[in-house]
């Protein structure tokens, strides 16, 4: 038995559905539950149930954008201070302890700024004051308490404080030694460093020397001979990655820079929750409407474009989750708008059918017919919305150009949208056409 | 096109007025553009007064204040500050809490307002280039894009009198879809514009101006029907979505009708008054 090309298709489409189901739906519907496939592809594991990923507007919480005053740093310095930056704040954020916080750095001009979103953080009056403040770099010896037995090693208790500091340290970059090229982080000081270090290393030959970065240590190197040169090279077993996050947390102390909080959003929960319910049931009158409309202008082929439109549901929200797109209430937004005009290509095609009908042609041809010929608007049309999906979305990070969140979401939802669209409404429906739909037998065949 | 000055005349009653507006009264921009702050105050038991005169030094403007809470628009201001205050009103308000606030630096919003115009200028550029070259003359891109600047008055119209009788404000998600109504209104022009080419190829002898009709009796039905759908779900939003995408939505809906609109009774006719006056080309 063979299978016919329409066949096949459908049969996969079949297949596709039943894989976005299974990645769409949640695994508890009401009393049944879903079996889960123990199966991982890269960081997706499938044994679990994927979720959607929410935005800050939906979960709430704190988002920040702060500007970084660059005016005490070398032009040329300006790019590894904000790395720092990142670097210092990112840890501070983690201290909060918050799931699926962001850092991120973003140049506008010759500004420079950082914009967090922290997830449901409820103070934010505390987390700004801890996140706002400069980051203080310290040179500090450690203290060791003996253990209790002479077999217990000793125990790191403290650190007692010396005269240098981060202001001392004039940068730090990965150097790569020149024995075995192994990589390395070097310590340029400032003149004002230069003895103050000479004589702490002279004082600490054989032994370890902390250097804190907001109070917590971030390297510990013993100290091998007395440096007054005012430059020294920590080595140790790095990879280049290690050395270079290290060079990026010692600058943050060289390179110190004060921010200020340009903008602040406080987002509460309860207000996301509420939007979601309200999206929830427009969303499901709206399409409920449009189907009804499809049935009713339609007939038969309206049905089968439904069908369509319901598959484009299903597998919008797989790729939501597989991307993951972050979902925020304009991107839902987005998202409604996208499910109307995913019929658009029905519609044309549609029309053009009745055209053909009309003109006299067999359904069979003219269904053949509408699909290759209606092709062409549908082509222009949806490259017209593409142009602008992309200038919202602004891809390439271009700043003269939007880079705000809710905006990308939104644009992101409609780009992937009309690509989903495409193929629901052409690829999907001219097969189940095929398959399943029979026109009247025009008489009159020319 | 029989009817053509009676189709720019319903354009321009609609255009008129909303560019009377937008010339006397502007559009009302939200804090992402001016630049300021937006905090909402709940447990309040002092009448609103009292509340906005401990802001005063940074000009407050009552939003609203009904049992959700009490929201004040104001400068530029820290959320220390609100909370020093806030202390305060502790007195006479004990249980005074912030739970919404919002700040935006003034530098930032007036970026915003520069972006906002790049990207308008890109895509109405990109958008020319497109059609003219898919329809290979420029006339269909420049006409395609006119069409498209119609809708944009009359949907930065709208929103001057919204904000001029009700107080909407133009965000960040207003230009959002501004943006994506030019693409609609283009959408739809296309589908028209791509009849008049089919037919031109077809009926070499037909003059221009009854080709361009027919194509919009023919494409009648399809514009109508594509913009419904659309129509229904966003129509579904503004009344029944939730608050932060209400006007987002409106501001959509407004676009999608103007957008149908124009592409039958603005775009076509423009095509046939440049035939007019440019030469006529078939």
């Amino acid at each position: 038995m063979t299978f016919s090309k329409p066949q096949k298709i459908s049969f996969s489409i079949f297949v596709l559905t039943l894989i976005s189901l299974y990645i769409v739906l949640p695994a508890k519907l009401g009393n049944f539950l879903i079996p889960r496939l123990n199966f991982k592809i890269g960081n997706l594991d499938f044994s679990k149930e994927i979720e959607l990923k929410q935005g800050l507007d939906i979960k709430g919480g704190l988002q920040v954008v702060l500007n970084a005053d660059m005016k005490d740093i070398a032009g040329s310095d300006r790019t590894s201070a904000l790395e720092s930056l990142k670097e210092v704040i990112g840890r501070r954020v983690d201290l909060f302890g918050v799931s699926e916080s962001g850092v991120k750095t973003a140049l506008s001009g010759n500004d420079y700024r950082l914009i967090l979103e922290l997830p449901g953080v409820t103070d934010p009056q505390q987390a700004l004051s801890l996140i706002g403040q400069t980051a203080k770099m310290s040179f500090a010896l450690p203290i060791y308490t003996p253990g209790k037995t002479a077999s217990d090693a000793a125990t790191l208790t403290g650190f007692n404080p010396t005269d240098l500091t981060g202001a001392d340290l004039q940068r730090a970059q990965v150097t790569f030694e020149s024995q075995d090229r192994s990589p390395a982080v070097s310590l340029t000081f400032k003149e004002s460093g230069k003895n103050k270090f000479s004589k702490l290393t002279k004082d600490n030959i054989g032994k370890p020397i902390a250097i804190l970065l907001d109070g917590y240590p971030i390297t510990m190197p013993t100290v091998q001979a007395e440096i007054d040169s005012g430059s020294a090279v920590i080595t140790g077993k790095f990879t280049t990655d290690e050395a270079k996050a290290l060079s990026v947390q010692l600058n943050a102390g060289a390179l110190p820079v004060p921010v200020t909080i340009i903008s602040q959003k406080n987002i509460p929960a309860t207000l996301g929750a509420d939007s979601i319910k309200k999206s929830i049931t427009a969303g499901a009158i709206g399409l409920s409407m449009v189907i009804f409309f499809m049935i009713a202008y339609y007939g038969k082929m309206g049905f089968i474009a439904s069908i369509g439109l319901v598959l484009y549901g299903v597998f919008t929200l797989t790729l939501y989750k597989l991307i993951p797109v972050v979902l925020s209430l304009p991107g839902i937004a987005g998202f409604l708008l996208s499910v109307g005009m995913a019929v658009d290509s029905n519609i044309l095609v549609f029309e053009r059918y009745k055209e053909e009908i009309r003109a006299g042609r067999d359904w069979r041809v003219a269904l053949e017919l509408a699909f290759g010929r209606a092709w062409d608007s549908i082509k222009d049309a949806n490259t017209a919305t593409i142009i602008t999906g992309l200038i919202l979305f602004n891809p390439l990070d271009w700043s003269f150009l939007n880079t705000s969140g809710s905006v990308r979401g939104f644009a992101l939802t409609l780009i992937l949208g009309i690509f989903i669209s495409l193929f629901t409404g052409i690829v999907v429906t001219r097969n189940l056409l095929r398959l399943f739909f029979k026109g009247k037998t025009n008489i009159q065949n020319k | 096109m029989r009817h053509i000055s009676i189709y720019f005349f319903l354009s321009a009653l609609i255009i008129i007025p909303g560019i009377y507006s937008l010339a006397r009264y502007g559009v009302k921009p939200s804090i992402e553009f001016t630049g300021g702050s937006r905090f909402t105050l709940i447990s309040v038991k002092s009448p609103a007064d009292t509340i906005l005169q401990s802001f005063k030094e940074y000009a407050p403007i009552l939003e609203s204040f009904d049992d959700t809470g009490l929201t004040i628009k104001s400068k530029e201001i820290s959320q220390e500050t609100v909370q020093k205050n806030l202390d305060l009103l502790k007195t006479t308000n004990p249980e005074i809490q912030l739970t919404n606030f919002e700040t935006i630096g003034p530098a930032l919003g007036k970026e915003t307002i520069k972006k906002t115009v790049n990207a308008l200028i890109i895509a109405s550029v990109l958008l020319l280039a497109y059609i003219s070259l898919a329809f290979k003359q420029l006339k269909y891109g420049i006409c395609a894009v006119l069409a498209m600047f119609h809708d944009t008055i009359v949907l930065l119209g709208s929103f001057s009198l919204l904000g001029h009788f009700w107080g909407v404000e133009v965000d960040l998600l207003f230009v959002t879809a501004v943006l994506t109504i030019l693409s609609f209104s283009v959408h739809d022009t296309i589908v028209v514009y791509d009849r008049i080419r089919e037919l031109s190829h077809k009926n070499k002898n037909v003059d221009y101006v009854s080709l361009i009709n027919q194509a919009v009796t023919e494409t009648m039905a399809r514009s109508l029907n594509n913009s419904l759908t659309i129509i229904f779900m966003l129509l579904a939003m503004f009344l029944m979505g939730g608050e932060t995408t209400k006007y987002f939505s409106l501001a959509l809906l407004i676009g999608t009708i103007t957008g149908t609109y124009s592409s039958t009774f603005t775009a076509a006719p423009l095509l046939v008054v440049w035939d007019k006056y440019f030469g006529s080309n078939k």
